[in-house]
């Protein structure tokens, strides 16, 4: 058994049409409770809820700070690869994109320690498009033992592998690994995701299953905001960290909201808007849902709402990224995503503490997990 | 009040200290110097061991206060006891706060394996502080196995919801030829001179000192706490009432003599 079987349970319009009639009754019902349920995650997502958005916003911020205290942890991305075999419709990788691809030699890799180095982070994310054969898991061995010395806690978003090959980079020291199912609508799936490994929706579902089974210490989940109407993304990602809390109990677990924004020019534009506000509210229903849960926030949002949506229950942000290989050393142009918050983490850094926060470059020691 | 002792140390404050969760480096160390503490756990998971000058450690140099590191972050014994080695010979220390959590969220603590870390540990010489349930039990055979002294907890880590586990608590105070240091759950200065009340040797704060809106201002509040339930415990509290009738000034049993 597996979140498959759980998953194919529910079935989309259902859910979606049970969220919009949700009144603020059962959202101020919801915020009170001490440990909302799914039904209850459904009126936090309301669009009941919009109108008690500042209620939501105290409860979020007052749990956050009793269980994660008044830090915030700092991580930043390495791109090791653009090649990949998918055919994803929104992303930069995309296999039908005319784009100079690469894969980062170990010498390379060096150059880009090397800067990323001047800068006090220990938690690094590494990030490659979806390509075995160009970066497999023997590349990743290779290059996380690379990395060892300089970095204190090593995570993977990467294509989905095996539960064996899982752990066998847990042993290499590898923390924490990311894996987003894009959209939880198995109808629509194929529609984003024409080709390549990816195409599969049940592979892909059934990772953070693998991760929690190879004792992956850190599960990252999350939905690509703007593919589908985010209200009913966020319930199912809700379902999938309910039930993987209660099956991989030893994992921690965070989630990311990643957001396309339309744009103008040609292109993948979203099917669906999702604002600064309705992204606030889905970041304290998170919270209201899971106290424990990690939040993270990426640069793909701009400053002025990084800066003031990260005390609302935000507990991780990366700083300072680019987001394509070698991008720290030589600044090529081969990224997967434009960044909108450009500024040093130094500068997020002094944001950070002026809010009254202490930035957390450093939350893992690998000898803890390598008896 | 009387000095506590743990193995070869003696200690005249009963707060232990954690620093997590403080909105700087700063903050931590004025709280700790407020609070009087003498014994400050460090997550190794936290502490950057090949730094030369690692911020927090340097912020926690100060005389007369002793480093406590803890291990978590690890979900087995055999995790447990290597990183206590790296941790001795970097720290300088063979004092360890033993934390065994594999439940990743609510980071309650695993008995079977801390109580095999424990045992080992002990034969290699460390200075074992085991963070437990309040298991009565357990701390005897923590006991049994080596541990210095055991660290029970009140209530989840970081709930603030006091000494819920007040009933065991009693228990392992009565029976404990170790010291008892009241760990976890502790969210008011009110609940610290309870357990002290009890009859605790210790107690440990953290997240309530932390989270406070004045951390320095919390932590003078708890050292006062922590010696009134002390003296109070020292000056023999009498026996609470356990319910509502009063109890009566003349003897009951003064008609035996006129029989």
């Amino acid at each position: 058994m597996s979140f498959y079987n759980l998953y194919s349970a529910y079935n989309w319009d259902e859910v979606a049409a049970c969220i919009q009639t949700k009144t603020e009754a059962d959202v101020r019902v919801a915020i009170a409770k001490d440990k909302p349920g799914l039904e209850d995650f459904m009126a936090l997502v309301s669009p009941a809820a919009d109108a008690l958005l500042e209620e939501m916003a105290r409860k979020s911020y007052a749990l956050t700070r009793q269980k994660f205290g008044k830090v915030m942890q700092l991580y930043i991305p390495l791109y090791l690869s653009n090649f990949c075999e998918n055919r994803c419709v929104y992303c930069g990788f995309s296999n039908s994109n005319r784009l100079r691809r690469k894969v980062l030699l170990l010498d390379e890799l060096e150059q880009e320690v090397s800067i990323i180095r001047q800068q006090p982070f220990k938690h690094i994310l590494l990030v490659t498009g979806e390509a075995p054969v160009k970066a497999g898991t023997d590349y990743f061995i290779a290059v996380i033992n690379q990395l060892k010395s300089s970095f204190s806690q090593i995570s993977l978003e990467v294509q989905p592998l095996s539960t064996t090959e899982y752990e066998l980079l847990v042993k290499q020291g590898l923390y924490g690994v990311y894996v987003y199912q894009e959209t939880y609508n198995e109808r629509r799936y194929s529609n984003y995701h024409p080709a390549g490994r990816k195409a599969d929706f049940r592979y892909r579902l059934e990772t953070p299953d693998r991760l929690g089974a190879a004792g992956v210490r850190k599960i990252g989940i999350g939905n690509l905001i703007g593919l589908e109407e985010w209200r009913t993304e966020a319930w199912f990602t809700a379902l999938h960290l309910h039930y993987l809390r209660k099956k991989y109990w030893r994992s921690k677990y965070s989630i990311s909201f990643p957001r396309l924004r339309p744009f103008t020019g040609e292109g993948f534009q979203p099917n669906y808007e999702t604002t600064e506000r309705n992204l606030t509210q889905l970041i304290c229903a998170y919270r209201i849902f899971d106290h424990e849960v990690d939040l993270s926030l990426s640069t793909r949002e701009r400053p002025m709402y990084r800066d003031n949506v990260m005390s609302l229950g935000i507990t991780a942000m990366s700083a300072g990224s680019k987001t394509g290989p070698g991008g720290y050393s030589n600044g090529e142009a081969l990224e997967q995503f434009a960044v909108n918050d450009n500024r040093s983490a130094d500068m997020v850094a002094d944001v950070i503490r002026c809010k009254g926060y202490e930035p957390v470059w450093k939350d893992w020691s690998m000898f803890l997990q390598m008896a | 009040m009387k000095p506590l002792i743990i193995a070869d140390r003696t200690f005249s404050s009963r707060l232990f200290t954690g620093t997590g969760k403080f909105s700087s480096n700063r903050i931590t160390a004025e709280a700790i110097r407020e609070s009087g503490s003498q014994l400050v756990t460090v997550a190794l998971k936290r502490v950057d061991l090949d730094a030369p000058h690692d911020d927090l450690l340097e912020h926690l140099k100060m005389p007369g206060l002793n480093l406590l590191p803890n291990t978590s972050g690890v979900r087995t014994a055999a995790e447990a006891v290597f990183a206590a080695q790296l941790a001795r010979e970097a720290l300088g220390t063979n004092w360890l706060k033993l934390e065994i959590h594999p439940d990743a969220r609510y980071l309650l603590p695993d008995p079977v394996e801390t109580l095999k870390a424990t045992e080992e540990l002990a034969k290699m010489g460390f200075v074992v502080l085991p963070y437990i349930h309040a298991d009565p039990v357990l701390c005897k055979r923590l006991e049994d196995a080596g541990a210095a002294a055991v660290m029970p907890l009140g209530s989840p880590i970081g709930s603030n919801n006091g000494l819920l586990t007040r009933a065991f608590l009693r228990i392992i105070i009565e029976q404990s030829n170790v010291p008892v240091i009241v760990d976890a759950g502790i969210g008011a200065p009110s609940h610290a001179a309870e357990a002290m009340e009890l009859g605790a040797d210790a107690v440990l704060v953290n997240t309530a000192i932390a989270s406070a809106v004045n951390p320095v201002s919390m932590a003078k509040a708890f050292k006062m706490a922590v010696e009134a339930g002390r003296a109070g415990y020292e000056a023999g509290l009498p026996a609470l009432s356990r319910g509502n009738e009063a109890s009566p000034t003349s003897p009951l049993t003064a008609f035996l003599s006129s029989l």
